[in-house]
């Protein structure tokens, strides 16, 4: 129960504006709450924590970058950002970044990461047979998220792979035209599957 | 046992045991005996701290990891480390942690195996990289038949700090001028007849009539005076608790401080105690070591100021605080490597020199503060902040780059210059035959990669 009690403050506390969707209970342990032995199922904490990170990412881009783009301002999202004046990060490196604070903080409990079988930037490969099955199987079964179970150095992890599609113009152009793609890099079109988001949860 | 050998064993043992607790070092001091304790000779970047023990080290010899985090932490941020710990935090990356644990300083960066010390400290054979990137030539066809000790050692990549060696960078500099059109770093702004200035006539000197008097010319003629910073602005003395320490930062008492130390300049200049306590110049104060003197340096300094104590008065003199001094007559009072003694033979003192007598603008002059020191725009100050750790930039020699060298010069001079260790001890003052070839390397990149998007835009 130890184990879950992360899972249960991490997804409390990170989703509030979900927590009605997922019927989960609200922050601070409040006496109407479902109690906490309940725990939550790991399969839907990663739905939960999946379904704000895509949020957040849509609202970057869309009412960010996008408006941004329109408003044809001083700005524009770059890859190299950090070295260009007057640029944004891309949406892609906006969802990595938190992915990485994310692992970094140990109160979090979880990580998440951006793979694909075809990834510009090597970092990006899948790093375990499980996370190879699931972006094979979301590009196989359009619509369909993954999940599996995995032991990685003696410990238990729920991993789920839920696809990532070509939702914007912009992001199947840029990668179709990238230095970093390989001769047999898939030509991607709007609603292609170009990767997977893993969340990866410790069981107990 | 014989009554005379048992008197004999007791009295060596008592002889030795005196000793080693002599020796110990403790937090009651250290004396020159104490090395005897080291488990082995201790590596360039801390071999001055190297009796401060508990620095580093838990009370049972364990090493501690945030120790390491606490003294380049900072550093390793500002480079955009390209491998910190957070990158493997992800389980997936367990099976690479299993070949090299990146996450532990140590795994890379081991302590008093002076035998097995590398350059950078680095104590892992050299074949590090290719541990996780043997498949790089499947990427990158250029790489194919490198040599694996190559990667770190030909001015093309770094463990940590790649701000001047990723490959748009290389690219985007490409083709550029060995001196660029405009030559000149950060120069501070003059507070010459600012509002605030002070004449010798508005001095506050508490001494009364014995006054020294040159001091007082020297303060009227510096950037103190400028700054309408008064003599009581350093000798004043700073409120402190019983237990001797500043009990309010830069809360000041009506104590007359005849010599201020540099906890009394920190009252204004704490970035710049921070930065020189981050460096060789400092380290040891911040470990509450005596302060460094020239004779315990590794590096080959004058005898003659073997025993000076460094503080900010070694490199700034009181109350005239002359920058030009600073910048080079103070560096080579004390240094006396041939780096540091061919400097006079190289084109950037000539520069140096024209820019002092007036000749060319100011910035466009090149002491050692200009590499070593150097200078940048800062926010935060609204005006020129110098950093006071000249060994941030040091070690790997790159990390200048873009702080440095790229303020008048084209990267592929910058890199080629710094690859070739001859330059380093000739101070640039002659040519280099050493060629890196990384930039051509990426500009070949990008280049296939364009004619290969045409191609494929003719095909479809």
């Amino acid at each position: 129960m130890k184990t879950l009690f992360p899972y249960i403050v991490t997804a409390s506390c990170l989703l509030t504006a979900v927590v009605t969707t997922f019927s989960l209970s609200g922050c601070g342990g409040s006496a109407e709450a479902a109690p906490a032995s309940a725990g939550i199922d790991p399969k839907k904490f990663a739905d939960a924590v999946h379904a704000v990170m895509m949020a957040d990412r849509t609202i970057y881009a869309q009412k960010i970058v996008t408006r941004l783009k329109k408003q044809q301002a001083p700005v524009s999202p770059s890859e190299y950002w950090e070295d260009e004046e007057h640029t944004l990060p891309l949406p892609a490196q906006m969802f990595r970044m938190g992915a990485e604070l994310v692992n970094d903080n140990p109160e979090a409990g979880f990580n998440y990461g951006l793979k694909s079988k075809w990834p510009l930037n090597s970092q990006n490969k899948p790093g375990t047979d499980m996370e190879i099955a699931g972006l094979d199987y979301i590009a196989a079964n359009p619509g369909e998220n993954y999940y599996g179970e995995e032991e990685l150095a003696g410990k238990k992890y729920l991993v789920a792979v839920y696809p990532d599609r070509a939702v914007a113009e912009a992001c199947w152009s840029c990668h179709n035209d990238h230095e970093n793609r390989g001769d047999d890099y898939p030509e991607f079109k709007e609603g292609d599957v170009m990767g997977g988001v893993v969340v990866r949860v410790p069981l107990p | 046992m014989p009554k005379r050998s048992l008197t004999i064993w007791i009295i060596l043992t008592v002889i030795v045991t005196a000793g080693l607790s002599y020796a110990l070092p403790g937090s009651s001091g250290m004396n020159e005996y104490s090395t005897f304790f080291l488990p082995g000779k201790t590596t360039h970047g801390h071999y001055q701290i190297e009796l401060a023990c508990s620095a580093c080290h838990t009370p049972f010899g364990g090493v501690k990891e945030q120790s390491c985090i606490d003294c380049h932490g900072a550093d390793l941020k500002a480079g955009k480390d390209t491998h910190p710990a957070s990158k493997f935090d992800d389980p997936s990356n367990l099976k690479r942690l299993e070949i090299i644990d990146a996450q532990k300083c140590i795994t890379c960066h081991a302590e008093h195996v002076d035998k097995q010390t590398h350059p950078m400290g680095v104590t892992l054979p050299l074949d590090y990289c290719i541990r996780c990137h043997e498949d790089v030539a499947d990427d990158r066809p250029s790489h194919k038949g490198m040599t694996f000790q190559s990667c770190s050692t030909a001015g093309c990549h770094n463990y940590h700090d790649n701000l001047a060696l990723y490959e748009k960078f290389l690219d985007d500099h490409y083709g550029e001028a060995d001196f660029l059109e405009e030559q000149t770093v950060a120069v501070p702004v003059s507070l010459k007849n600012s509002e605030k200035q002070l004449t010798a006539e508005d001095h506050d000197c508490r001494i009364g009539q014995w006054a020294w008097q040159s001091a007082i010319t020297d303060w009227s003629q510096s950037v103190h005076a400028q700054a309408g910073v008064n003599c009581s602005g350093c000798h004043n003395g700073l409120v402190k608790d019983k237990n001797g320490k500043s009990a309010d930062a830069g809360a000041e008492s009506s104590e007359w401080v005849v010599k201020p130390n540099q906890q009394q300049c920190a009252k204004c200049h704490q970035q710049e105690l921070d930065g020189w306590q981050a460096g060789k110049h400092g380290m040891r104060t911040l470990s509450g070591l005596s302060p460094m003197q020239p004779q315990l340096a590794r590096l080959p300094m004058h005898p003659e100021v073997g025993h000076h104590n460094l503080d900010c008065h070694s490199c700034h003199k009181p109350h005239q605080y002359d920058r030009e001094y600073a910048s080079m007559e103070a560096c080579l009072k004390c240094h006396a490597d041939d780096h540091s003694q061919n400097y006079a033979s190289s084109g950037h003192y000539q520069l140096w020199k024209q820019e002092l007598s007036g000749k060319l603008p100011a910035g466009s002059g090149v002491s050692c503060a200009t590499c070593h020191m150097p200078r940048s725009e800062d926010s935060s100050l609204n005006g020129v902040a110098v950093e006071h750790n000249q060994n941030l930039n040091l070690q790997p020699n790159e990390k200048m780059i873009r702080t440095v060298c790229m303020n008048c010069h084209g990267l592929q001079f910058s890199l080629d210059a710094l690859a070739d260790p001859q330059q380093k001890i000739d101070c640039y003052s002659q040519p280099t035959s050493v060629e890196v070839e990384s930039v051509q390397m990426a500009r070949d990149w990008f280049e296939a990669k364009r004619l290969a998007r045409e191609r494929r835009k003719k095909s479809k």
